[in-house]
């Protein structure tokens, strides 16, 4: 069972970091390699170990299922609503110069709730369904046992 | 990286092909790097190393893990796939080289697009910029697509078995 | 000099080559699956290679740098990436679903199956 331990002690090591790596992905992607798919792809997979190692029980009560879930929709629902608050404010859908009263502050404003957004539904389809796939031989083997 | 391809039609072993398709995906990631495509290798290791070969182990656990040996060769989908190649070997001589500035798919929308999206659009990173704003109709299609995909696997499979369990040991009590 | 200056094409078309062969040609329908990611490599590989621009470098904006990649087949090849991922899991939970109403994931035994009933 050693290895077991080995993997437990050194997948809590390097989980935050890969976590904290995901969100310095997700908000410095103005600026270097990054954005909101690849944030919420490292995201998933770092959250994929932890429930790998730990267990999906021990995952689904960190972050349940239904949580996943509402989260996959409110990251679509931001996207959609950054461009409706284009519309009320007076431009086009997606336009996101009006969104600040500098069209350039608007741009960055409007980019960054954006790729949050898609982050937030990346990062929630992969653990929905990472979970779906994990949840699925749990009938039969309860049964079994 | 051909040669992990052919390898992994050749192996009948799902489980050694699914980690050499993890192999794959990661060489594809530094093939990215050397053209440049820094953010696209990013995904592509993401993707390939952690989130596509653990969905493929679960697909494997809840199926098979060994191909059944196929009694006959193929030649009829050999023949076809040739064929293909050739026309599209064929095809390529009309193609611009490699790294040619000067190539088609340089001229329109892609030098405004690095000329001007430091002004008009701010983020240094133009990907980010022609992602987000100049494409946000595209991104926007994108994500739905995701986000469909994701409400489709949950319709498919979320919680069919065990009601499906059910139902079975229901009929043999009956 | 045409063998380098179109090599990249013909990497791609080999590559497409293996990933069709292995669809249409193997019965098991999780292998299927797998042809079609290295079919769709190879199509995110022949996008990527034609964003190249000699002496280019990656498209971030930096003093100095005149010259750059093209931006836009990395924005599609980025998106396509991480909706292949979705897509595949899609067509993993098909697979996974036929395996439980057929009791096989081989073409022909679904088959098989599919007449005898």
């Amino acid at each position: 069972m050693s290895h077991i331990a080995v993997l437990r002690v050194v997948s809590k090591l390097l989980i935050p970091v890969i976590l904290l790596f995901a969100l310095y992905v997700q908000f410095h992607g103005d600026f270097g390699p990054g954005g909101g798919f690849q944030a919420g792809v490292i995201f998933g997979s770092g959250f994929i170990l932890y429930a790998l190692i730990f267990g999906t029980a021990v995952a689904r009560r960190v972050v349940p299922a239904a949580i996943t879930r509402i989260a996959l929709a409110a990251g679509v629902l931001l996207y959609g609503g950054v461009g409706v608050a284009g519309i009320v404010l007076g431009g086009q859908y997606l336009d996101y110069s009006v969104l600040a009263d500098d069209a350039l502050a608007g741009q960055h404003l409007g980019i960054a709730l954006i790729e949050f957004g898609v982050g937030l539904t990346v990062a929630a389809a992969m653990i929905t369904i990472f979970y779906v796939f994990a949840g699925q031989d749990r009938g039969p083997e309860d049964a079994e046992q | 990286m051909a040669v992990t391809a052919v390898a992994l039609a050749w192996l009948r072993n799902l489980f050694a092909v699914v980690m050499l398709s993890g192999i794959f995906t990661l060489t594809a990631a530094v093939v990215y790097v050397v053209m440049d495509a820094v953010d696209v290798a990013f995904t592509e290791a993401a993707v390939g190393a952690g989130i596509a070969t653990v969905l493929m182990l679960g697909s494997l656990v809840l199926t098979t893990a060994e191909e059944k040996v196929q009694p006959r060769r193929a030649f009829g989908p050999l023949a076809m796939v040739v064929l293909t190649g050739a026309v599209l070997v064929y095809g390529t001589l009309d193609m611009p080289f490699y790294g040619d500035p000067s190539a088609p798919a340089h001229g329109h929308v892609a030098p405004r697009y690095i000329r001007d999206s430091g002004r008009e659009v701010g983020p240094p990173n133009i990907v980010t910029s022609v992602l987000a704003s100049y494409r946000g109709y595209d991104t926007l299609g994108e994500v739905f697509v995701i986000f469909t995909a994701a409400a489709g696997v949950i319709v498919l499979m979320g919680r069919g078995r065990r009601y499906r369990g059910r139902e079975r040991r229901d009929a043999e009590r009956s | 000099m045409t063998f380098p200056g179109l090599f990249n094409y013909w990497v791609v078309i080999a590559l497409m080559m293996v990933g069709f062969y292995v669809v249409i040609a193997q019965g098991n329908l999780i292998k299927k699956v797998v042809g079609l990611n290295i079919f769709q490599v190879s199509v995110f590989v022949f996008y990527i290679s034609i964003s190249k621009v000699k002496g280019g470098s990656a498209p971030i904006l930096s003093e100095g740098i005149a010259l750059y990649g093209n931006p836009l087949p990395h924005v599609l090849i980025l998106t396509a990436i991480v909706v292949g991922v979705a897509t595949m899991a899609l067509a993993l939970a098909l697979v996974v679903r036929i395996q439980d109403a057929y009791g096989t994931v081989e073409e022909d035994e679904i088959r098989e199956r599919e007449e005898a009933s």
